[in-house]
């Protein structure tokens, strides 16, 4: 500590006498969510400390509560964040109310091109409307939602045997989510090393957005869709289309059949959870989670094994991941668009790789070395071709919860048919698409 | 009562009555038990199945409350220094290194301004008002006290909209001061009532007899009033203090960071891979202390507190 | 300004006596002393009650500041009233209620009986007893969710170690039928005390004269338990029953914290839902109209409930 602290210092003097002198150094404060790439960002931004004068402070919220207490924040006009890293769907509510700052004049006069960073992150994290050369955030950290298995158990003779034995294949990483199910229901209460396993770990949260990142996972590859034609808001026969049923369906008996027991609140954490203590073969979770998973001393390194989200009928994996916008009601504006200003740089995002987060700078992603710079690389790159994402409508936060209530009560608390939770999703929808005026 | 007398229960009757309620109290208590003992098991304790009654004690919760920590790779932890505290040496057994302190004793801390910066103005005002409605002849008066009483049947819910976008107007979102004022509106109808009922026992006679010996109204007040009142404003006080302190719903919506207490807080205390149950049970151990505390100064005067006065037994 | 209350309780003040004193007279005393408290209760009750009461006719959204707000009439009501999902969580919250008083009731009823039997040592014992009602709610349902936790939580443990049910096979909060009871357990858990002490009152409120009156006529202990015991403890136990009533309809943060109103929606009482409605999904005038209709609900039901409580203290 105290030599990290005194190499710091000492840095901060050594700069100050060779960067321009500033006009004065501000409190900044970033505010995003609690998990492993935050830290790797506080790690990273000492950097910016040093160069730039300025102090760096970090407010980190648990997932659970990260979206509720941050649009809280915004919609209050707070001046917590000088900085925010926002998720993907919060990009219209924050455009549109004006929440976050446009940074298309800024880009202009720092050179900084959204050119330089991978078209699927641009479209999903910065741009508002949808596709529009309307920047509001800056790519910050690709995302999506993956899976990974312990390779330790899948490479067991025994294990392979009995699998052969029961479906006549070798034991693999699916491929297909048919084959997820089938891979997960044989190691449901299988005794491996003394201990009873479970299938999978899967996302099932009720109070923010689990279960509807979760399902999507399943529903998107069966080929659920949210509008027939897009910008038209017709999602009828979109998002209750016989394959979106389907893939419901799937899930719930994923859910049902291959999960550990008491799994009908789970999200991040608890799927890290099952799978670090060894509760689970396989578990999905967002790809900022892998770096320190397979640094985990227990079950990291050779015991672990990632694949991308199994397609269906379509490859498709949820897109998570976020852009790092400056908040309007910010006293401190400047400093915080230099802190924008060289984060994007691609040094900065090649070290930002190397910690841990995850770069959508395309000097990053489209060096040659990336894919075998870490074995959930490739993954990474077949995932992010592929992503879907939630709407991020401005009315985004209705959009979800109604989702999130239609999908717990029907894949956890038993009610209804896929078909009859979906018919609702629709009127639920239709209801706030009216109300937007947009219908 | 003489011992003699036909309503005091049997010896036998006592003794079954006595181990019936013993046996209730052990088993609401073991909760509270369990929140204390946690608080001091490691990690590892905390889930064991079945569950540990005796485990060696440890003050990792306690250190992981007040600490945010990193993990570091087994040659990093080599090449530092040898750790300068205990507390270093508990997380560097766990592959960490201390990254900084918590954000748990600021929230603390928010709770104490809070909760004392309320208490100390529902007081206060509720002492003048409940003052004026004891001594002074008011028409309405019942009418007015049953509509200071009545704002506090008021769900929270119905006025946190409009409340919200007043703050947000007003720029009193998370702060300090938003939050006094509001629990103070909020406590002061307890106040009003608790302190007039304390009041009403104070016999006229004495300020009269000040008033006769020259004392102005106001003087009669602070100089014979107030001392006289001094235990009904301590316990009302605890009262409302109480309730500031374990306050939520208003908490979570009006507070995001500057002025956040700790009960919205205490709930997101999460370690690797899901809540850190030792600290959770630490910090809600010392959050939860003080309160059981003022329960035991109070028990007097607590059925008084608790129905606004309405039952003074 | 002349008609507010203030002045009224001013006005009231016999001029003669504040003439006798030196100083500031009686009725300017009696309007200094009043009048915070009553500013304070406009600006933060009165004046947003009337604000969301204008809300609840517009389409208004509070994280919406560039859209038009629009008067919409009695739109809102209309479709809160013809919502079935919020009738389920009316349904959820009549059964948190309706459970949790029956079971405060009977068991504070019984302990209060007990410890009114003046044992050794029942004062320790009562303010032990009571310590969970004075904390956090929020605190406490957050760490009830660790005691509900199957095999390693400290309830489920119990439960099977009385019924030699396995441990794991149980989950409380997770499991649809089990969830409203677990938010049941805790609510009279922490509240239990409060009946408790109100029915002490009671019962230390009945004069021994009574009962050696009635033993002296020979009623047997039974008939003096009915004629004279709940008779005269029944107005406090109202009282209680109003005050739970009252709480548990606006109960939130336990619950929040507890269960989180799943699974599903079975245990979304309807102060979580009028919070997504009004704070995440910031439909501010349909959540306003929301409000004022509960808010309605409990004073019209609660004013009801005094009526008959007065009508039994008369008795």
């Amino acid at each position: 500590m105290k030599y990290a602290k005194l190499l710091a210092a000492t840095a901060l003097v050594a700069s100050s006498g060779l960067a321009v002198p500033r006009a004065q150094a501000d409190d900044l404060t970033l505010c995003w969510a609690a998990w492993d790439p935050a830290n790797a960002l506080v790690e990273l931004s000492k950097e910016f400390e040093a160069e730039y004068g300025h102090t760096m402070n970090f407010e980190f919220v648990p997932w659970p509560n990260f979206a509720d207490r941050m649009l809280n924040e915004l919609n209050s006009g707070g001046k917590l964040c000088d900085l925010l890293i926002g998720d993907s769907q919060w990009i219209g509510g924050g455009a549109e109310n004006g929440h976050y700052v446009k940074l298309n004049d800024f880009f202009d006069k720092e050179g900084i091109s959204m050119d330089d960073f991978a078209a699927a992150t641009v479209y999903a994290y910065s741009t508002w409307p949808k596709g529009t050369p309307n920047y509001y955030a800056l790519p910050a950290m690709g995302d999506a939602n993956g899976w990974f298995y312990r390779k330790d158990w899948f490479e067991k003779p025994e294990i392979q045997a009995a699998f052969k034995e029961k479906h006549g294949r070798d034991l693999t990483p699916p491929k297909t989510q048919a084959e997820l199910l089938e891979v997960a229901q044989f190691f449901q209460e299988r005794e491996i090393d003394g201990q009873k396993r479970y299938g999978a770990a899967i996302f099932t949260e009720r109070g923010s957005e689990g279960i509807t990142m979760g399902a999507t996972s399943s529903m998107y590859p069966f080929g659920f869709k949210y509008e027939m034609t897009p910008g038209k808001y017709d999602m009828e026969g979109a998002v209750n289309s016989p394959e979106a049923v389907a893939g419901l369906e799937f899930y719930k008996e994923l859910y049902k059949t291959a999960t550990p027991p008491g799994y009908t609140d789970s999200y991040m954490e608890q799927s890290l959870d099952a799978f670090k203590s060894g509760q689970v073969a396989m578990a999905m979770n967002w790809f900022a989670f892998f770096p320190g998973l397979y640094a985990d001393p227990d079950v990291g390194g050779e015991k672990i094994g990632f694949f991308v989200n199994p397609g269906q009928n379509v490859e498709a994996s949820t897109l998570g991941g976020q852009g790092i916008s400056v908040i309007s009601y910010s006293d401190k504006r400047d400093a915080a668009l230099e802190y924008v200003k060289w984060f994007a740089q691609p040094s900065v995002q090649k070290k930002w790789w190397d910690l841990g987060g995850y770069s959508c700078h395309v000097s990053v992603l489209n060096d040659p070395g990336f894919a075998d710079s870490a074995p959930f690389a490739s993954d990474f790159l077949l995932a992010m071709d592929n992503v879907k994402d939630f709407w991020q409508e401005p009315a985004y936060a209705e959009l979800l919860l109604a989702m999130q209530k239609r999908l717990h009560d029907y894949v956890v608390a038993d009610v209804g048919t896929a078909k009859e939770a979906l018919d609702k999703l629709i009127e639920d929808w239709n209801e706030t698409f009216e109300d937007e005026g947009k219908l | 009562m003489s011992s003699y007398s036909i309503t005091e229960p049997s010896s036998r009757q006592k003794w079954a009555a006595g181990t019936l309620v013993i046996v209730y109290a052990v088993i609401t208590l073991l909760p509270l038990v369990w929140i204390l003992t946690t608080g001091f098991k490691s990690p590892v304790d905390a889930i064991a199945y079945p569950p540990k009654v005796l485990f060696e004690p440890s003050l990792e919760g306690y250190v992981n409350l007040f600490t945010t920590r990193t993990r570091v790779t087994p040659e990093q932890l080599e090449s530092l220094p040898p750790p300068a505290s205990w507390y270093e040496q508990i997380v560097r057994n766990r592959d960490m290194v201390i990254a900084g302190p918590s954000r748990y004793g600021e929230r603390f801390l928010n709770s104490v301004i809070i909760g004392f910066g309320s208490t100390f103005l529902s007081v206060f005002l509720g002492t003048l008002a409940a003052y004026a409605f004891s001594r002074f002849k008011v028409p309405m008066k019942d009418d007015l006290l049953f509509f200071i009483l009545s704002t506090r049947m008021m769900p929270p819910i119905a006025v946190a909209i409009p409340i919200f976008l007043m703050f947000r107007t007003l720029g009193l979102s998370d702060t300090h001061l938003g939050m006094i004022l509001l629990y103070t509106a909020v406590n002061i109808s307890l106040a009003v009532w608790l302190l007039k009922g304390f009041i009403d026992e104070i016999p006229r006679e004495y300020e009269e007899a000040a008033l006769i010996d020259g004392y102005t109204r106001f003087q009669a007040f602070y100089k014979v009033v107030l001392p006289q009142a001094a235990t009904g404003i301590a316990s009302t006080a605890i009262f409302c203090l109480i309730f500031s302190w374990n306050e939520y719903a208003f908490a979570v919506l009006l507070t995001s960071g500057t002025a956040q207490t700790a009960p919205p807080f205490i709930p997101t205390i999460i370690g690797v891979g899901g809540q850190d149950w030792p600290a959770v049970a630490a910090g809600a151990t010392l959050f939860l202390v003080p309160v059981m505390v003022f329960t035991i100064l109070l028990r007097k005067h607590l059925l008084r507190g608790i129905t606004f006065g309405a039952v003074r037994k | 300004m002349s008609d507010t209350p203030i002045d009224r309780v001013a006005k009231a003040t016999p001029p003669s006596v504040a003439g006798k004193i030196r100083g500031l007279s009686d009725r300017t005393i009696a309007w200094l002393f009043v009048a915070p408290t009553i500013f304070l209760l406009l600006a933060v009750n009165i004046f947003p009650l009337m604000w969301t009461i204008n809300l609840s006719f517009t389409n208004f959204r509070a994280n919406r500041p560039n859209r038009e707000v629009d008067y919409v009439g009695l739109r809102n009501y209309e479709r809160i009233l013809t919502d079935g999902d919020i009738w389920l969580t009316m349904q959820a919250t009549a059964h948190f209620l309706f459970w949790t008083i029956v079971l405060q009731v009977l068991i504070g009823f019984a302990l209060a009986w007990l410890i009114n039997r003046k044992f050794k040592g029942n004062d320790l014992w009562t303010t032990l007893i009571v310590l969970p009602m004075m904390l956090s709610p929020a605190v406490v349902g957050n760490f009830w969710t660790f005691l509900y936790q199957p095999q390693i939580g400290l309830f489920n443990y119990g439960i099977s170690f009385l019924t030699e049910a396995d441990p794991s096979s149980f989950q409380m909060i997770g499991d649809v039928a089990l969830a409203p009871w677990s938010i049941v357990i805790v609510d009279t858990w922490m509240w239990t005390p409060f009946v408790m002490l109100i029915c002490l009152a009671g019962l230390r409120s009945i004069p021994d004269y009574i009962y050696e009156a009635a033993e002296i006529d020979r009623a047997s202990k039974w008939r003096q338990f009915w004629t004279i015991t709940v008779p005269m403890v029944l107005p406090f136990l109202m009282l209680a029953v109003l005050f739970r009533g009252i709480e548990n309809f606006k109960m939130f943060d336990l619950v929040v914290q507890l269960t989180g109103g799943g699974p599903g929606s079975v245990t979304e009482l309807t102060s979580i839902n009028l919070k997504r409605e009004a704070f995440e999904k910031w439909r501010t005038g349909y959540a306003s109209a929301y409000a004022i209709i509960l808010f309605v609900t409990v004073f019209g039901l609660a004013s009801i409930y005094v009526k008959a409580l007065n009508k039994v203290k008369e008795r």
